[in-house]
């Protein structure tokens, strides 16, 4: 694997410059370390993707179907006609150039093409060139290039070299939105056999085991068995989740990064004392139970197929509604698709807090509320007992994900979880314009958390970490926060490269450390074994000086 | 030639060209192709156009509800937003026409431009950061550009009807404040060349803008200079017939046209311009106008949690079902003691 270079080796080669070959004379530098492997044959057999094989990215044949060509512009045709979205942003767009130093892949990699709008112009050149007039007559003077084997490497490359975002789109005059045709764009590739192996690994496996994770149902309640132990083990109380239960009142969907590793488990081991502390009637499902959804990071069809287990377990465990763990990419897919591609379920009902009896209006029809509504709502009306003072040791930033914020608008819920979890005073934002739904992407998203392209997720995650940078040295912040798994499996990578004194923690996470349950044991560590500020350890500290 | 001069020099070499031709058609004679045929065909093509254009993008449907939201959505009762935010995350129709005219009358999502820069930083590790500030020039020079557009067009209108519209003329009084000229100088014409010039300047002097401009960006920047310097040639320095022209444009609008003789080469450049602006409307990137309207990321009321959107295209797909799943994963579910349906 490449070796990555160090913080101060990279930005001083980084420059906003363009070069002075025109774009359409420039070809993708395939260097290693800034792109995705491609994906291995197997995974594409598991879920019946085409044209699998062997591929190798340096190589000049990417073994390419005899009829590529056909195929993708029939599949741009088949598009056009069903996206109007696709046909305007290709016809729109006036170059202005608002969007260009929106994106953190050109802010961290300075290649132009990484600029929303050239980015878009990859593919509209060849719009224009096979279907409007103008391109056919005028060629490249209108704009317009021929579809080669190379155009194909430079989607490939750039293509995987955005997160899906939106930040483009937020500051676009039109609304024209890079995610959207990138998107669309990698359906294209995949319909010639290329994808990515760290996205298809996970969705063949989630296809057919039931997680990104490829953990079958038995491992699956290890694994949250185990955190249910750790839980009694930190805070004496027993959590007791059940699986595949029918008759819940509530089926709960999270994200696998919330059970797989650290600091997501911490946040899965939230949701189970909070789930206790309220005594919710709740299931987890060894078939549901992947939330977050790669499918769509691949295609429309294969987030859908992916995404169909969701809304067929709450119906086969006949539960009332569905409670939706910590996850950005999930929740936009959610909110975004999910009622649209599976018609009314009627088969649920109106959700409501068993708790405080708030009907969740703004899921009416939908069904599914986010575990930060469902939290904030019962902090509101005086439903948990907290400490804040139990989190004294964490000062926070909150790292709004890009898809909750710009795919879905939720920025306050958590928030005002925050600011009732933690002692007042321990939460600052980052500058204005990196958060909200201004907010910075954590550079790996959409499907490239792998590893063998760590410089470029080093890099497009940049302007994320800088804005964490000027929080921890201005206000000595050492946790960023965030209400997204994909975050907490990218995100201590990104500050381990850059600001390697921040950690990072989801907001269940923060819950669980404050909630006080009436038979607990003494607190003195947080659910990650650290010690608490003033609890214990002070009086022994005291102790100490008198020695 | 590289790339930008290649699109620049063809772009310019165009409306050059097209002031030629113009130019040379109204001295050979043919001031009937240049000031009643083609305009009638500038007419024709840019409502064809835009209509044909429109229908064109109506015709592919819009699948998924995907707008941008741009603040707080609606949530909890308590969680207040104030009308920025929902008019920024519309939540309903009102709010949502109310985002779209800020869109289209105040170009809102303009107005939220930032520039970001890499600055050098000794006291940071890396050495550098990163540096974003309100960025509102872009905003102003097209604001400017697509007002003073809009009133020189009204304006105009004061050529085809007799008597003149009232608004017309308050317009008049209005843009014609400042007296110091004569005849009376219009705010709105020097507005107009000066903000063109302005993203026309942009355009080629900001090295990533350039980087990314084709010929179809220069050339209609050029064509509308050219467009406002003959306009404003002949209110102040080169005299034109004003009665004779309100005769041509009278004529014109009530179909029944008639050739003023003494209409001067110079009318013949600036018509024949604004006609090559509205033919090449419907084809080109000025189809933004009309394309802001439709874009779902910013026309659909972000309400997806409790209004159904409907995928006309939506069809069945293949996924791996409960049923094949429990028979995959049975034996250890029941060892792990997972319920399952059927026991073997
Ligand atoms: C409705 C909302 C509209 C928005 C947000 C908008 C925005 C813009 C922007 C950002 C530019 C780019 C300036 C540049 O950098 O070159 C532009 C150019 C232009 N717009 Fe609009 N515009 C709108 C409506 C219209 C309308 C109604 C017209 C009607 C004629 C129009 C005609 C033009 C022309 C002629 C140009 C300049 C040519 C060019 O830059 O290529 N626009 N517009
Ligand atoms: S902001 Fe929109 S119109 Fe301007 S260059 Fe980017 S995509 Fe095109
Ligand atoms: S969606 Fe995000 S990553 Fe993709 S081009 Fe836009 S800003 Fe860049």
């Amino acid at each position: 694997m490449a070796k990555t270079p160090t913080p101060a080796e990279l930005l001083p080669g980084l420059s906003y410059k363009p070069p002075e070959k025109g774009w359409m004379d420039v070809k993708p530098d395939f260097r290693p370390g800034t792109y995705c492997n491609p994906a291995s044959p197997k995974w594409m057999e598991w879920i019946n993707y085409p044209y699998p094989a062997a591929r190798s990215i340096p190589e000049d044949e990417w073994a390419l179907p005899q009829d590529w060509k056909e195929i993708v512009l029939q599949g741009m045709e088949d598009r056009l006609n069903r996206f109007r979205s696709l046909k305007l942003f290709f016809d729109i767009c006036v170059r202005c150039g608002a969007c260009a130093d929106k994106c953190h892949f050109f802010l961290g990699t300075g290649d132009p093409k990484n600029m929303p709008v050239l980015r878009a112009e990859l593919l509209r050149s060849v719009y224009r060139r096979y279907f409007k007039t103008i391109g056919r007559a005028l060629g490249e003077i209108a704009g317009a290039r021929n579809l080669t084997e190379d155009v194909i490497k430079e989607w490939f490359f750039y293509l995987y070299q955005c997160t899906i975002c939106r930040r483009c789109s937020l500051f676009c005059p039109y609304g024209i939105d890079m995610a959207e045709m990138t998107l669309l764009g990698r359906e294209l590739l995949a319909s010639v056999g290329l994808n990515i192996d760290w996205a298809m690994a996970s969705v063949a496996q989630c296809y057919d085991k039931g997680s990104h994770i490829g953990a079958p149902p038995q491992a699956f309640k290890d694994m949250i068995d185990f955190l249910a132990e750790e839980n009694e083990r930190v805070t004496g109380i027993t959590t007791t989740p059940s699986y595949n239960r029918k008759g819940a009142e509530v089926l709960f969907v999270m994200p696998s990064g919330d059970y797989f590793a650290d600091p997501g488990t911490f946040t899965m081991m939230g949701y189970m004392l909070l789930f206790e502390h309220i005594g919710l009637d709740y299931t987890l499902s060894t078939y549901a139970a992947e939330g977050g959804n790669f499918g769509w990071f691949i295609s429309h069809e294969m987030g859908k197929r992916l995404n169909a287990k969701i809304y067929a377990e709450a119906k086969r465990l006949g539960v009332k509604w569905i409670l939706g763990g910590e996850c950005g990419h999930m929740w936009r897919v959610c909110n975004q698709y999910m009622s649209t591609w599976w018609g009314p379920v009627d088969f649920l009902e109106k959700p409501v807090s068993p708790i405080t009896g708030t009907r969740f209006e703004n899921a009416a029809v939908h069904k599914m509320v986010h575990i930060s509504e469902f939290t904030a709502d019962l902090i509101h009306h005086g439903k948990l007992n907290l400490d804040p003072q139990r989190n004294a040791h964490i000062k926070l930033t909150f790292h709004d994900s890009c898809n909750t914020a710009r795919g879905m608008g939720i920025l306050e819920e958590p928030r005002y979880i925050i600011n009732n979890v933690l002692p007042e005073g321990n939460f600052v934002e980052m500058p204005p314009n990196t958060i909200r739904e201004k907010a910075f992407c954590c550079g790996s998203s959409s499907g490239i958390n792998a590893n063998e392209n760590m410089e470029l997720r080093m890099q497009g995650g940049f302007p994320r970490a800088n804005a964490v940078r000027f929080v921890h040295d201005k206000y000595g912040v050492n946790h960023l926060g965030c209400i997204c798994a994909l975050d907490r499996a990218t995100l201590p990578t990104l500050l381990e490269y850059w600001v390697p004194e921040v950690g990072v923690t989801g907001i269940s996470e923060l819950v669980g450390n404050a909630l006080i349950f009436p038979d607990e044991m003494e607190r003195t560590t947080d659910l990650r074994d650290r010690d608490l500020v003033g609890f214990g350890e002070l009086a022994e500290e005291a102790g100490e000086e008198e020695e | 030639m590289d790339f930008f001069k290649r699109h620049f020099f063809v772009a310019l070499s165009a409306v050059l060209g097209l002031i030629i031709i113009a130019y040379v058609g109204a001295r050979g004679n043919l001031q009937l192709v240049f000031g009643v045929v083609v305009p009638y065909m500038a007419a024709l093509i840019f409502v064809e156009g835009l209509v044909y254009r429109v229908i064109q993008w109506a015709r592919s449907p819009v699948p998924f509800r995907i707008p941008t939201t741009a603040a707080q959505g609606r949530s909890l009762p308590w969680i207040k937003r104030d009308l920025g935010e929902k008019l920024d995350n519309p939540a309903d129709t009102p709010h949502l026409i109310g985002r779209m005219a800020l869109e289209v009358f105040a170009f809102r999502s303009l107005f939220r431009n930032l520039r970001t820069e890499l600055v050098k930083d000794p006291d940071n590790p890396e050495g550098a950061r990163l540096i974003h500030w309100s960025y509102k020039w872009l905003w102003l020079g097209a604001i400017a550009f697509h007002y003073a557009f809009l009133v020189v067009i009204l304006r105009h209108l004061r050529f085809f009807t007799e008597p003149t519209m009232g608004f017309v003329l308050m317009l008049d009084k209005v843009d014609g404040f400042f007296q110091f000229f004569t005849p009376a100088v219009y705010l709105s014409g020097v507005v107009l060349v000066a903000a063109v010039g302005y993203l026309l300047f942009r355009r080629i002097t900001n090295p990533t803008v350039r980087y990314i401009s084709l010929a179809a960006d220069y050339f209609p920047l050029l064509l509308i200079l050219g467009i406002g310097i003959t306009g404003i040639l002949m209110r102040y320095f080169f005299k034109t017939d004003i009665v004779a022209v309100k005769e041509l444009a009278i004529g014109l609008a009530t179909l029944h046209p008639k050739l003023p003789a003494n209409l001067s080469s110079l009318f013949y450049i600036h018509l024949f311009l604004v006609c090559v602006l509205f033919a090449y409307f419907p084809f080109s990137k000025l189809m933004h106008a009309p394309g802001v309207f439709m874009s779902p990321t910013r026309n659909m009321v972000c309400n997806n949690r409790w209004v159904m959107h409907v995928n006309p295209w939506n069809y069945p797909v293949k996924f791996h079902s409960y049923a094949e799943y429990e028979d995959k994963f049975r034996e250890p579910m029941i060892e792990a003691g997972i319920p399952v349906e059927k026991e073997q």
